[in-house]
């Protein structure tokens, strides 16, 4: 294993300690969302994963 | 004139301080954009190695754990900002660098670029103009983030190509989640802090961007 990969270890490891009592604050103090909102959300979503398959299409399509 | 006339209603002071943070945030992210990329252009110029991206991250990170918190309501907050700026700009040279040797590295990189803009625009500009609150969206991509990170960190044991996709593909849909929550923060007055704001949309554009090209890197193979 070399370093480059150890040091993204360890800076993975930092970040997920820092994120740990943060995400739990998060989790506590969200308010819920209504099921017509996670509907918006998950369209929203679907729309930039649409979106970043459409540049796969047209970056593999250049090669072929 | 009346006294009424010259008196501003608490509402529309606090529009007021919504639109300034809005203008002031925005206006934060192009000067911190452009001078990112004056860095990666100087390290890409340099042709700096690989470990400076590891470097220039734990220093950028340090500094927006330890230090914007304690400066972001003082003038000292703005220098702070430049410097994480400025060092994950840095790191991202030798990425950029090592795309552009690929064998039409220069479109991958462009796509990625444009994609990102055109992402960030089309999320920001309907989490603004719609104004509805995404704060409820916060415990989710908080674990959403600490999943991610722990299969990263699954993934530089096992190094499989397909998670390595994958997992840019989930770190791409949760920034754009960040930039609806953040975009929403500032609308809905959850954040009055520009520095921190601009920040927080960097580090989601700054993911969305280096993950499109892990992405658009992969399927050029």
């Amino acid at each position: 294993m070399d370093w480059l990969k150890i040091f993204s270890a360890l800076f993975i490891v930092a970040m997920l300690i820092f994120l740990w009592p943060r995400a739990g604050q998060m989790i506590r103090e969200s308010r819920k969302g209504t099921i017509d909102e996670w509907l918006w959300v998950g369209l929203l979503l679907l729309g930039v994963a649409a979106f970043v398959a459409f540049l796969m299409h047209s970056m593999h399509s250049t090669v072929v | 004139m009346s006294l009424q006339n010259s008196t501003v209603s608490p509402r529309s002071e606090s529009l007021l301080a919504t639109n300034q943070l809005i203008r002031n945030t925005y206006l934060m992210l192009s000067l911190t954009l452009i001078f990112s990329a004056a860095m990666a252009g100087v390290s890409m110029w340099m042709n700096l190695p690989p470990m400076i991206s590891l470097i220039s991250m734990f220093g950028s990170m340090a500094l927006i754990w330890f230090v914007l918190p304690r400066t972001a309501r003082s003038g000292a907050g703005l220098v702070t900002v430049f410097a994480i700026t400025g060092l994950m700009g840095l790191g991202l040279g030798p990425t950029i660098n090592y795309y552009l040797h690929l064998e039409g590295g220069d479109q991958i990189v462009m796509t990625a670029l444009g994609g990102t803009g055109a992402i960030f625009l089309a999320l920001s500009a309907y989490a603004l103009f719609s104004r509805r609150d995404f704060s409820f969206m916060g415990g989710f991509l908080m674990v959403g983030m600490i999943v991610v990170l722990l299969a990263m960190l699954g993934n530089l044991f096992f190094d499989l190509p397909a998670l390595s996709m994958a997992l840019s593909g989930a770190v791409i849909l949760l920034m754009s989640g960040f930039i609806l929550y953040d975009t929403s923060r500032m609308v809905n007055a959850g954040e009055d802090n520009y520095l921190m704001m601009t920040v927080s949309l960097y580090l989601s554009i700054f993911n969305i961007f280096v993950s499109l090209l892990n992405i658009l890197g992969a399927s050029r193979d």
